[in-house]
This record gives C-alpha cells, sequence and structure tokens, in this order.
C-alpha cells in the first residue's frame, strides 16, 4: 500500500532494537509529521486516529543505518557509481546516511565540491548523503586542505582516503587544526613505504601466489603513530577498515588511555580471510587486504566488545574493465552497500556478535563517531528507520544490485537478511517488497 | 577381470606444477625421455603435431625459454608462431583480455605465455575454451616447464626422482622457479631447504614445508642437488642485501664447498647466472653441472608438454 506522509503512520508488529536503551523487544513505533512519536507495547497505538498501519510481524526495526565509508564516484568516475545510483544502493541496504569519500575527480578539498555532491544528494533525494572533505591538497600530503571551508559547507569528517597522511608532521598538524572545531580525522592506515606495491595480504599465501603482500605491520604501525598523535594533539582519529587483531589491541590500549580514536571494520574483513583471493580472484581484491583468520577473529572480537566501534561497508565501485584484468594491476574495492545487513547478521547467527551490538554498530555508533544527528527510535527524533528482515533469503545479482558497479566476492552468493524498507523523516525512501524507490528525502 | 589404470591425462592447461598429480609428473618425464631421444636425431623432427599452431605470447623479456619452446613446436612440426612485448599491440594499451580473445579467434592450439603478472596464465585460461595455456612463466609465481626439465635433469644423473635433499641458494623469494620447484619436490616427497639472508629466505617459507638455513655450510650438509638461483642485482635498492661482495662472500657456491658438504651433488642453475657471484665458474663448467643438461631436456620437456595437451584435446596423432 502506499503510506501518505500527512498521516500519522503505526509500525506495529516488529521487534524494535534501542541499543542505548538496551532494548530488544516487541513494540510499536508510532511516527508524526515525520518524528518519532511514540515507542511503546504493542496496542498501544492502535485507538490513534486516522493512523495508517504498517505491520512488520517477524521483522526487526532499528534507527536508519549508517555507513561512514562509501565512495559514491561523482564527480569524475561517473561510470563507476554516480550520488543517485549510491543513494539507490544505499537505501536499498538499509542505510538512511552515508559519508562519502573525496577520492572524487577534482578531489573534494574546497567548499564547492561539498556543495555539489550536497545538491546532486538532494537532486536524488534518497538518503542523506554526508561529504567527508581531504584532509590535504588533492590528497597529496603536501599542504592542509581548507579544513574550515570544508566543515562550513558540509563536511562531517576529513580523509586522504587511500592515502595515509605520510608525514607524521603533516598529520600532526591536521589534528591541531581540526581540534578547533572538533574536526575528525578518518584515516586509511599504510606506511607505504614498508607496504610497497602490494596486491593482497602478506602471508604464506602471497608468497605461494607469487603476490607481494602487505604486511598488518604497515597497517599497526601507521595505526600506532596517530594514536601517540592524537595523544599529544587532542585531535579525534577515526580509523578506516581496521583489518588486524594487532589493530584491535592498538585501539584497545589507546581507548583505555582515554585517547579520542575510534574504529570501523568492514563486513569483508570479518567474513572472509586471503584465501578469498585464491585462483588470483580479482573480485577478493581490496584495500586493506583480506587477511588471515586470526585477523579475522580479531576484528571480529573487537567489534563485539566494542572495541571497533561500527561496521562500514566502504562501498568502492569499479567497471568490469578494471577488475577483468592480471591481478596486479586490478583496482582494488568491492561494493558493499547491499551485503553489509546479511553478512552482518551471518555473524549474529553465528553467535559471534549479539544482535544489538550489531544493531548499535550500524546506528548509534557510527553517528557518535562522526558527530551526526542522533536520529531514530528516540522520541522526537526525525523518524530515520530501517525495517529489516532477517530471514529473507538475498542473492546479489543483476536483478538485486542497485549501484552501477557490480564488484564484489559475494556476487551470486545465497545470503540471508535484507533491508525491508528504509524510512527518512517517516517517508518510505524503499520498499522492498515493491523493490520501489520514493525519492522523498529532501535534506542531506 | 583385470581393471586397466585410467590413462594419465595433461590439461587442459598447464598453468603450474601447484595442481599436477605425480602420476602426471611421471606422465610428462617418461614422454619427454622419448623426445630426448629425437633431439639427438640428425633429423630432428616428428610429425605429431603437423597443422597445430602454436602461439608464444612472450610479454617479458626471455631468451632461453621463447626459444626452447619455439623449437619443441617445430621439432614437432607445429607452426609456431612468436608475439613479443615490443611488437605486440600491447604496446598500444590492448588489455590481456583482449590480446587473448584476438588470438584465440585464430583458433590456435597452444599459447604459451610468459609474463610479468602471477596469474596472468590463470586469467587467460578461464578466459580461453577452445585453447590451451602453457605458464611459461608469470610474476614471481611459477614456471612450471622449468621445474620440469630440472627434474629430467636430475633424473638422468641421478637416476631417481626421489629421496632427494634439495637446496635451493640464492633470491628465493623473487623467483618463480623456486617456487614451483618447492611445490615439484615437496609433491615427491623430498626434503627441500632454502639458503638465503632472512630478508629474501622469509619466514613463511616453513608454510610452504620448506626448511629454511640462513648459513650455506649448514644449508648444504648432505645435499643431492643444488640450485643456485639468480641473484636479482637491479633489485638491490630494494635493500635485500646490503651489496654483491658481501652477498658471495656469504652465498658463493664453490667447488670447494660442494667438495667439503655435499661431495656427491649435482648442481643447477636454471640461468642467466652471474659466475663468482652465485657460483663459481669452475662449477658452471664443472662434472656436477647439468646447466647444458637443463638448456637441452628443456626442448625435450616442452616437446612433452605441448604433445600431451594437444593430445589430451583429441587432436595430435601420435
Amino acid at each position: 500500500m502506499n503510506y501518505q506522509s500527512d498521516k500519522p503512520l503505526l509500525i506495529k508488529g516488529g521487534t524494535v532494537v534501542i541499543p542505548s536503551a538496551g532494548l530488544e523487544d516487541k513494540r510499536d513505533v508510532l511516527v508524526v509529521d515525520g518524528q518519532v512519536a511514540g515507542i511503546d507495547r504493542p496496542g498501544s497505538f492502535d485507538s490513534v486516529d486516522g493512523a495508517q498501519t504498517y505491520d512488520i510481524s517477524g521483522k526487526i526495526l532499528t534507527s536508519g543505518l549508517v555507513d561512514l565509508h562509501v565512495h559514491l564516484r561523482e564527480p569524475g568516475q561517473e561510470w563507476k557509481e554516480n550520488i543517485e545510483t549510491g543513494a539507490r544502493a544505499a537505501v536499498a541496504g538499509g542505510f538512511t546516511d552515508v559519508c562519502c569519500m573525496p577520492n572524487t575527480k577534482p578531489t573534494n578539498d574546497n567548499g564547492q565540491i561539498t556543495s555539489f555532491i550536497l545538491q546532486r544528494a538532494r537532486d536524488a533525494g534518497l538518503c542523506r548523503v554526508h561529504p567527508i572533505g581531504a584532509i590535504t591538497h588533492a590528497q597529496k600530503g603536501q599542504e592542509l586542505a581548507p579544513l574550515v571551508e570544508l566543515h562550513e559547507a558540509g563536511c562531517v569528517a576529513f580523509s586522504d582516503d587511500g592515502y595515509p597522511v605520510a608525514s607524521s608532521l603533516m598529520m600532526r598538524r591536521a589534528l591541531e587544526y581540526s581540534s578547533m572545531f572538533g574536526g575528525i580525522l578518518a584515516v586509511h592506515e599504510e606506511d607505504k613505504i614498508l607496504a610497497g606495491d602490494w596486491s593482497m595480504n602478506e602471508s604464506a599465501l602471497s608468497l605461494e601466489m607469487g603476490l607481494r603482500g602487505m604486511p598488518g605491520a604497515a597497517e599497526d604501525i601507521m595505526i600506532g603513530r596517530d594514536i601517540e598523535l592524537a595523544r599529544i594533539t587532542g585531535g579525534r582519529v577515526h580509523f578506516c577498515h581496521v583489518s588486524t587483531r594487532r589493530a584491535v589491541t592498538l585501539i584497545r590500549r589507546a581507548k583505555e588511555d582515554g585517547i579520542q580514536v575510534s574504529a570501523e571494520v568492514l563486513p569483508h574483513n570479518f567474513t572472509l580471510t586471503e584465501s578469498a583471493v585464491r585462483d588470483f580472484n580479482t573480485a577478493a581484491k581490496m584495500s586493506m587486504p583480506l587477511r588471515s583468520d586470526d585477523d579475522v577473529d580479531g576484528v571480529l572480537e573487537g567489534l563485539a566488545q566494542g572495541v571497533i566501534d561500527c561496521i562500514s561497508s566502504d562501498h568502492a565501485p569499479h567497471e568490469a574493465d578494471s577488475k577483468n584484468v592480471e591481478f596486479d594491476k586490478a583496482s582494488f574495492g568491492i561494493i558493499g552497500l547491499q551485503t553489509t545487513i546479511p553478512l552482518t547478521l551471518e555473524k549474529v547467527r553465528q553467535g559471534k556478535l549479539s544482535l544489538m551490538r550489531a544493531i548499535s554498530a550500524l546506528t548509534d555508533d557510527p553517528r557518535r563517531c562522526f558527530g551526526l544527528p542522533m536520529t531514530g527510535l528516540r522520541v522526537g527524533a526525525s523518524a530515520d528507520l530501517t525495517v529489516i528482515d532477517p530471514l529473507q533469503p538475498f542473492v546479489l545479482n543483476k536483478q538485486s544490485n542497485k549501484s552501477r558497479s557490480s564488484n564484489s566476492p559475494f556476487w551470486g552468493c545465497q545470503l540471508t537478511g535484507a533491508a525491508e524498507s528504509t524510512i527518512i523523516a517517516g517517508n518510505f525512501v524503499y520498499r522492498a517488497s515493491s523493490d520501489s524507490f520514493n525519492p522523498s528525502c529532501r535534506t542531506s | 577381470m583385470i581393471n586397466k589404470p585410467e590413462p594419465v591425462k595433461i590439461g587442459p592447461h598447464l598453468l603450474g606444477i601447484a595442481g599436477l598429480s605425480l602420476d602426471q609428473v611421471h606422465f610428462i618425464l617418461d614422454t619427454a625421455e622419448q623426445f630426448v631421444e629425437v633431439n639427438t636425431r640428425s633429423v630432428k623432427k616428428v610429425p605429431s603435431l603437423r597443422g597445430k599452431t602454436i602461439i608464444n605470447l612472450f610479454l617479458e623479456a626471455s631468451t632461453r625459454t621463447r626459444t626452447s619452446f619455439e623449437i619443441a613446436a617445430k621439432r614437432l612440426s607445429a607452426d609456431a608462431i612468436n608475439i613479443s612485448a615490443g611488437t605486440s599491440s600491447v604496446t598500444k594499451g590492448e588489455s590481456l583480455m583482449d590480446t587473448a580473445y584476438t588470438l584465440q579467434s585464430m583458433s590456435p592450439d597452444v599459447i604459451i605465455i610468459r609474463h610479468g603478472s602471477s596469474g596472468a596464465p590463470h586469467f587467460i585460461a578461464k578466459l580461453l575454451d577452445k585453447t590451451a595455456v602453457v605458464n611459461a612463466g608469470d610474476g614471481l609465481h611459477e614456471h612450471p616447464t622449468q621445474a620440469l626439465l630440472d627434474l629430467l635433469s636430475i633424473k638422468q644423473r641421478l637416476g631417481r626422482v626421489t629421496p632427494l635433499k634439495l637446496v635451493m641458494v640464492g633470491d628465493v623469494l623473487r623467483s618463480r622457479v623456486a617456487r614451483s620447484n618447492i611445490i615439484l619436490h615437496r609433491l615427491l616427497g623430498n626434503e627441500v631447504t632454502v639458503v638465503a639472508p632472512p630478508t629474501l629466505a622469509m619466514k613463511h617459507f616453513e608454510q610452504l614445508g620448506v626448511r629454511i638455513c640462513h648459513g650455506l655450510n649448514e644449508g648444504l650438509k648432505g645435499a643431492d642437488v643444488v640450485m643456485s638461483l639468480r641473484m636479482k642485482f637491479e633489485y638491490l635498492k630494494d635493500t635485500f642485501i646490503p651489496n654483491l661482495d658481501e652477498y658471495s662472500r656469504l652465498y658463493c657456491l664453490t667447488e670447494e664447498k660442494l667438495k667439503e658438504l655435499a661431495p656427491e651433488s649435482v648442481i643447477l642453475a636454471p640461468g642467466p647466472f652471474y659466475r663468482g657471484v652465485e657460483l663459481s665458474s669452475e662449477l658452471v663448467d664443472g662434472p656436477r653441472s647439468l646447466v647444458g643438461n637443463q638448456v637441452e631436456n628443456g626442448v625435450a620437456v616442452r616437446m612433452a608438454v605441448l604433445f600431451l595437451l594437444s593430445m589430451g584435446r583429441g587432436g595430435a596423432q601420435s
């Protein structure tokens, strides 16, 4: 049925998960004028006049999912993805909010590019898009980007994306400078000199395959460095795509020491090991690389314990041609917006992660990491909500994929769990039952 | 009733030693031994692959391997075509995928590929459905025919392929010959030792079932077969070793050392090699050396591989 946004919406019959309240139970949720008007025991709102009922029996209702790490490729590489197609993949994957990396062409290192991205996001009208600005001009690590200008234009964090800030001095300056407005630096941690020209994790397998490997230490060393720089500057660091057990240990220690750091992990880094690249499978080539069994267990434990704050997808669309090449020449990255829910729920089913922790890592925790408004399942907050069907079979294929690209090691795999609907300010922006989009999100 | 053993088949491709069974290895060696005889005749040609087309796609520099494959193809009466990086459309930016499709459209029976990227032969093998692919060296990954010709040379001299103590000395890290030989000799159940400084003999070698020695004397003790691997001096900037003088002082193989530590051993060097840095001239040219046999057997092994792959496709006349 079609829901009208000017009438109250009563979402009934689902299991509501609210991590901040420790709530995982049957609740009805009433939405009025785009805001959450009430969350209460089943039946509590049955007498509300003129309410349209949305029955989600057997499904899970959460605050809108947030992805702190996506690549929307616009401007500059629209053949891989654009803001609209990326937003479609986002809402189909249950995300109400995505933060897009600045490695566009040109780089998002000034307010005009930021404004352009926000305008295109409003044009698409599907989800909230939060741009991430570059730390340095053209991500080159030589001079600081105008961080205040970017911040004022709407950037929620700063990153040089695939380029770590190689110079410790530059990183120090960026942390100091951005601390005056509470800026957050989201960093890809890799000692490029130690890592070299790699194409997978360094291990017996990389040795056997004759591929240059990146040792986990190349990641850990930079995480260690930036923990120390955050300590002396009071700046805020967010570690992107943590992939090693050792990194989790370093981050745990930093948090115990009261240093302002946060971290994310990608579903594929807690799902797949490096063995996925066997037979030179470029669909599993990504940066950070897939690592060892022990690392997979390590990052998952870190996530379960909250040392790693949140789950991001690092949705990285690439055209097939850039993957249909020799392994060492293939581009890095996979799409991930539509596989995040099923891959995360798989860990819940396996008992490695509680449902509460999983939902927290996809909703409130990423919001906290980047200081985004706490919307969703709070009375009075914007009704940004995601309905998840945990038992829905899901296959990422030509029919289901909303991204412009199809680079994924999970392509064609039988997965379980998917977004049933994605709601922003009380409006359905996506419904799986009718596979329909409704561009009604007017704010970014 | 007697069950006839299943005939051994090779193919559809030869991408590496990895994936071969012991039976297949022996079958290739046995076939190669028959071709060794052909190569001693005054007319060194058999009609086995008459009418077959074999493409040598060499996208990385090579003299001996390319020539060896070309001679092998010609001695089997196949039509052999050589393509090298400098003369191919690769210089115009054509992708390997398109090069492979283009070549397949001309209906070759076999494409022999040498490529700087590990896995390149595996990549085109996945694309091609009518053409056999032979790996003639891919990046740092594998060089299967080299390991097979090494084994044939060992078999001829020592009369066995197992049990053996194989010791590889030198740049094992960046050697596809080392990888193929490790896989082959572990398959045969032989003891494999790599001798190099820890920068090159990285600890992960142990997981491949290999013993690591940093000292030459310790590593050589009791060796049956010593293999000298090229020290890639053009990569000195990678800082794996301080300089060639120090390397040679620590790791240069000499007759004196072998006489003392492995008196019965034979020595192989896949070449190219640096006399006086990796091994002494006395060794290369001396009685232990199988260097000449390696080159000679290279042709026979490659004839066997080309023959068997074509036969697997039901086309060769035996």
